[in-house]
């Protein structure tokens, strides 16, 4: 790989059956180019869950994917309500998603842990009542 | 353990991918929340739930998983059945409850290994 890959998705914030379309897509790719499974694994299941926040906290957003020999970089941009406190959030079981998303099986405030757990880094830039940032790397050297 | 093991001993429907019934699982996991269920690395590879919507296959797909068993006589819908098809996963459906079919499958040797938290 001379040149980055970049792969660009609009996560729409409307449809909750349709979330996960772009993690479902860039795990096809990432195995077109021969990855290997631990890896893809992880940064396809650090997307899902940002992308399902995004759609459950934000309205939807965009995510960007970048990988060259060195890593595979996942930037999910919205421009939702930002999180109050990414300290709680990152607590395991902490959560602030409405009842009506428990249901559907998330809401559980592994969200963001699981994304920290997957990923060699984990950033967060968020601006109440801009919007969110995050930038995860899963480093492949 | 096969999977067509797995679906003698639960009784199950089979909905999908009724050619992968041969292959053999390890180890299996069982909740209604996908976020607990993408917390654990451990090659799971059967999804017991008695939750019904897109998420669960793709919350599957993520993991690699390839046997999804809807407990309590969950129905999936058609677009569900057709999404685990074109993901070779195959779908089930069993009249009994979570913590029975879970046992069911635990004693009879799907015991899976210690799970490894990254």
């Amino acid at each position: 790989m001379s040149e980055d890959l970049v792969f660009h998705f609009d996560v729409d914030g409307e449809n909750f059956t349709s979330a996960g379309q772009a993690s479902v897509q860039v795990k096809k790719n990432l195995r077109q180019l021969g990855l290997s499974p631990e890896i893809i694994r992880r940064v396809s299941i650090a997307m899902y869950e940002g992308e399902i926040n995004m759609v459950i906290h934000a309205g939807g957003g965009v995510a960007d994917v970048r990988v060259n020999e060195n890593y595979i970089e996942i930037v999910l941009e919205d421009h939702g309500p930002g999180i109050k406190n990414v300290e709680m959030a990152m607590q395991e079981g902490y959560s602030t998603a409405p009842d009506d998303v428990r249901s559907l099986g998330f809401g559980a405030g592994m969200g963001l842990p699981n994304m920290k757990r997957y990923t060699d880094s984990m950033k967060i830039d968020t601006v109440v009542g801009e919007g969110t940032t995050i930038t995860m790397r899963v480093n492949l050297v | 353990m096969k999977i067509t093991t797995i679906q003698e001993l639960l009784d199950a429907k089979v909905l999908c991918c009724e050619e992968s019934l041969g292959k053999h699982v390890y180890s299996a996991c069982g909740s209604d929340m996908m976020s607990d269920v993408l917390a654990y690395v451990k090659d799971q590879a059967v999804l017991l739930t008695g939750l019904v919507n897109p998420q669960v296959v793709r919350t599957a797909e993520m993991m690699d998983m390839i046997c999804i068993v809807f407990v309590r006589s969950k129905m999936p819908s058609p677009q569900m059945i057709e999404l685990a098809r074109e993901n070779g996963i195959v779908m089930m459906t069993t009249e009994r409850r979570m913590y029975d079919a879970c046992g069911i499958l635990y004693t009879n040797g799907l015991i899976g290994k210690k799970v490894v938290h990254v």
